[in-house]
């Protein structure tokens, strides 16, 4: 059991709760939620309370990761993007935070479950299609109808954008999912082999500081996969909701 | 004094350009790992971007045989579609091709803001 590599994704019901034979219970993944969102708006806001013009050394971390996003959505989504700013900062610190909490051993990453980061997916989705539709009426279903096609393959063309365009929550969940799942399957499995390779004596205790080693690099890889797919996640972000914003790109 | 005070300057900034030169080739054991760690994620986004395009087209196809009950010929045209998707995210995403522009859309209408790149 301990050295199942896959044990860690389980999700154990902390308090059951059942309406209506809904299963609504507050699982170890509800938990982790709370906890990413408690510590995300906690470090926000106490790095913020007694905020001075000179920042303190916290402080610039808040602001840092305000700039930061604030220029990756000016930078994909145009000045116009920043309506999303709140909805683009939130996702990016949910998900940020949910991989790093989940850096820690014995805790649950809740972005390694394809439903969580799906959901988030779709939220990001929902809002173009909303927003395009609301700003640009029918006029966003032109985001299909690439210019210079010729009439007998406009059909098949507009298909295939429209297979693309669904294709996107699909690939932005899967990839942060497949990313947090392989990493911690990964870094289990390498643990793993130190516990048993160090059982087997002497000769097993010196083979075991490979798997050590490996252990240790891939934890740094980890954390720097913990910020990428974050990043990543929130780039495309911006590109989709430019499609909303410029359905003419 | 002045130039000698120069000289020695511009001495200094080009041993200091050859033995960063020197380091970084030194150091071909990190550089190449974080190629692999490049490679690794251009991988994932690839792959991802290629599975997501066939996986909608095979739903699309089974939501339609479902309905109309063209079994099983809507999940294979639909599959072609969602594998031709899935090719044409991959050279979206690599920059290949061009995203979209649209009929009826010039480049720049609609679009209020020239700070985009």
């Amino acid at each position: 059991m301990a050295n199942d590599p896959i044990h860690q994704f389980q999700i154990t019901r902390l308090v059951p709760i059942e309406i209506g034979g809904l299963d609504l219970s507050f699982t170890n993944s509800s938990l982790f939620m709370v906890a990413t969102v408690a510590a995300a708006a906690g470090f926000l806001f106490l790095t913020t309370a007694n905020r001075g013009l000179i920042p303190s050394r916290l402080q610039s971390v808040s602001e840092m990761s305000y700039e930061f996003v604030a220029a990756m959505l000016r930078d994909g989504a145009g000045s116009q993007g920043m309506r999303f700013f709140p909805m683009v900062f939130s996702l990016f610190m949910f998900v940020l935070v949910a991989n790093l909490i989940g850096m820690f051993p014995y805790f649950f990453t809740i972005t390694s479950h394809l439903i969580v980061t799906f959901a988030l997916a779709m939220l990001v989705v929902g809002t173009v299609v909303v927003y395009g539709f609301w700003k640009h009426g029918l006029h966003f279903l032109n985001l299909f109808v690439p210019s210079g096609v010729p009439g007998i393959l406009m059909p098949l063309v507009v298909m295939i954008e429209v297979i693309s365009f669904l294709s996107r929550p699909i690939s932005l969940s899967v990839r942060l999912f497949a990313n947090m799942l392989a990493g911690h399957i990964t870094l289990k499995v390498f643990a793993g082999f130190v516990v048993s390779l160090g059982s087997m004596g002497a000769l097993g205790i010196g083979g075991a500081i490979l798997p050590l080693a490996m252990t240790v690099a891939l934890t740094g890889l980890e954390f720097l996969v913990a910020f990428l797919q974050a990043y990543v996640f929130a780039v495309l972000t911006c590109m989709y909701l430019n499609d909303a914003l410029h359905p003419g790109h | 004094m002045e130039g000698d005070g120069s000289e020695s300057l511009k001495a200094r900034s080009q041993r200091l350009d050859s033995e960063l030169l020197a380091r970084r080739k030194v150091e071909p054991g990190e550089g190449g790992n974080r190629e692999a760690a490049k490679g690794y994620a251009l991988a994932v986004k690839l792959s991802s971007e290629f599975i997501a395009g066939v996986i909608v087209g095979a739903l699309l196809g089974y939501v339609f045989d479902r309905f109309l009950g063209t079994s099983p010929w809507g999940l294979i045209v639909f599959l072609i579609l969602g594998f031709c998707a899935g090719v044409l995210n991959i050279l979206r995403s690599t920059g290949a091709v061009a995203q979209s522009n649209p009929a009826g859309w010039s480049r720049t209408s609609g679009r209020g803001d020239d700070d985009r790149k």
